[in-house]
């Protein structure tokens, strides 16, 4: 199985991939797990900081905005904000299709970043779920570890 | 809505007036600049206006002895992939509809033609005597099954003086690793990408149906050309390299983040027939002044590149992604512009976390058919401030050059859509 067959069944089993995927997630009114008190989400945030400056940041911008018609935006959108398995399997396996945000076309192939630990990829996937204006939930060492188990070896 | 003047109708034999003194001196400077130069910031004497605003991915453009131009949209806008501007009598234009029902990057009109191209093919349409399309819905299909992939789609393309036609076809992938952008993957020996991409393709202007098996790949070893033109005074393309990506992202123990925002330049080059340029098993360093073999073929930031490659014939600041290249020949602008190069830097993206750069048109001198003296940002602010060029959130990114028959420059924006005209207004 490809890792393209891999996301697509990913998508479909989650039953948002094409239909969601059009536009961004209005923001939550509430958003519960971000309370700033939360001292393991805390320290998340901040080593996941560190990973994305390291590798994320080129293509998706300090301002987590990407590039127009290259790389795209991670603002409020639901494969950020939408089912944490999706999203960390575009992390591991990469993602090699054209996505539509907002009736924009975004080109670039993702690579995979699979030679991150799953501590790195649950600590900047926790922090990209919760910077540039997105609240969501944070994404456990085991979410990983999971999705990871999946990948071909 | 302004209510309907009487005052108008006066207006209108003015204007008539004015255009026929136009036609009989093409270089008399009437149009009149907006009155904040359309907010780009330029040499003292320029002015600048914003001659339409066409809500489209305005790519390149061609603008006809006529006047008329011609704008290429890289995405279909109300089922147009090319719309008519037809000039006004203030120096402006409107848009008087559009045809071609594909997307992409390249126009250019010559000796009554216009051209363009998809991401895939290269189609002509024949000008009347107003520089109209005669039969808008049938273009001529001269090249088709251009490689694209999804990144570098772009056929940008130019016409010499011999009646043959010159289309990039960017190479699909960064450094032909292989794992595409991918930390510390290999190049692939001997880039099976080049075949049918990384260079500049040569056809017949006026022969239909071709393809890479009836044309000559002309100059290898170009990762990616937008921004293209043939010099009127050597008889020789030149072309503007999109530079690699990535060098800190993907090979972090040999290049920091600051090294992989400054390195490598954005190249001119010179091409003649059978000339490599050497991507993706170089990259041209601008403090050293050298050609360094890349880190996916063993280099290490430190090691020459070996080979019969060529030199750029000039270089400019890294990631700047210059999108167009015009030679001006026009007579409207002071004598050092003439035969010099005009450079649209639509703008960077792959300096982060670094500040952003570009977004601004550079004006390179040249003599004989050389560069010559340093290059100069010639007009500026199309991004709208210095924290939106820093941010990389601009609001205008320059692609496309033209030259109008008065020798106006044109720019477009492939952002917002706005096309500008550039006028030299002060006494020469």
């Amino acid at each position: 199985m490809t890792s393209k067959h891999l996301v697509l069944a990913l998508g479909l089993a989650s039953g948002v991939f094409s239909l969601q995927a059009q536009q961004r997630l209005a923001p939550k009114a509430k958003a519960k797990p971000t309370d700033k008190a939360d001292p393991a989400l805390q320290a998340a945030m901040t080593r996941g900081a560190v990973v994305y400056k390291n590798v994320c940041i080129t293509c998706h911008q300090a301002d987590g905005g990407g590039v127009p018609n290259m790389n795209p935006p991670l603002i409020k959108t639901t494969y950020v904000l939408g089912d944490k398995a999706r999203l960390a399997h575009i992390v591991l396996a990469g993602l090699a299709e054209p996505i539509e945000i907002d009736g924009d076309e975004y080109k670039q192939h993702m690579p995979a970043q699979a030679y991150l630990t799953d501590q790195q990829v649950a600590d900047v996937l926790t922090y990209v779920r919760n910077s540039f204006g997105n609240k969501a939930s944070a994404v456990q060492v085991a979410e990983v570890k999971a999705v990871r188990a999946t990948l071909p070896k | 809505m302004p209510s309907f003047s009487p005052r108008y109708l006066l207006a209108v034999p003015a204007l008539a007036g004015s255009l026929a003194l136009l036609a009989s001196h093409p270089t008399t400077p009437t149009v009149a600049p907006d009155p904040d130069n359309a907010g780009l910031k330029l040499p003292a004497g320029f002015g600048a206006l914003k001659v339409a605003e066409t809500g489209g991915k305005a790519r390149h453009l061609a603008v006809t002895p006529q006047g008329i131009i011609y704008v290429k949209l890289n995405r279909v806008k109300d089922g147009k992939g090319i719309l008519k501007l037809q000039p006004q009598a203030n120096g402006k234009a409107t848009v008087a509809g559009g045809f071609g029902d594909y997307g992409g990057t390249g126009m250019y009109e010559k000796n009554g033609y216009l051209y363009a191209s998809s991401d895939h093919a290269v189609y002509r349409y024949k000008l009347d005597a107003k520089g109209d399309v005669v039969d808008p819905a049938k273009p001529e299909l001269l090249v088709r099954g251009l490689k694209v992939g999804s990144q570098h789609e772009s056929k940008s393309i130019v016409l010499d003086n011999a009646d043959n036609l010159y289309v990039n076809v960017g190479a699909y992938a960064n450094a032909c690793q292989e794992q595409d952008r991918t930390r510390g993957s290999k190049g692939i020996p001997n880039c099976p990408i080049l075949d049918s991409a990384g260079g500049i393709w040569q056809f017949k202007a006026s022969q239909a149906n071709q393809t890479y098996k009836t044309g000559t790949r002309y100059a290898t070893g170009l990762r990616n050309v937008v921004g293209l033109d043939w010099n009127p005074q050597d008889n020789q393309l030149f072309v503007m390299q999109h530079g690699r990506d990535q060098l800190h992202d993907n090979w972090p123990a040999l290049y920091t983040d600051q090294q992989s925002a400054q390195l490598p330049a954005e190249c001119m080059y010179a091409v003649k027939q059978g000339d490599n340029a050497g991507w993706p098993y170089l990259y041209y360093d601008p403090q050293q002044k050298k050609k360094m073999l890349g880190p996916e073929y063993g280099g290490d930031g430190k090691k020459e590149a070996t080979g019969n490659y060529i030199d750029p014939a000039a270089a400019y600041p890294a990631h700047m992604a210059p999108n167009g290249l015009l030679f001006y020949t026009g007579t409207m602008f002071p004598a050092k512009y003439r035969n010099g190069a005009f450079i649209a830097f639509h703008g960077s993206w792959n300096r982060a976390p670094e500040p952003q750069a570009g977004y601004y048109v550079v004006f390179q001198p040249f003599k004989d058919g050389k560069p010559s003296g340093q290059w100069e940002v010639f007009a500026d602010n199309f991004s709208g401030s210095a924290a939106k060029t820093a941010s990389g959130r601009a609001d205008h990114r320059p692609c496309g050059l033209a030259q109008g028959p008065d020798g106006s420059l044109y720019v477009s924006d492939d952002s917002k859509g706005t096309i500008y005209r550039i006028v030299y207004n002060a006494k020469k």
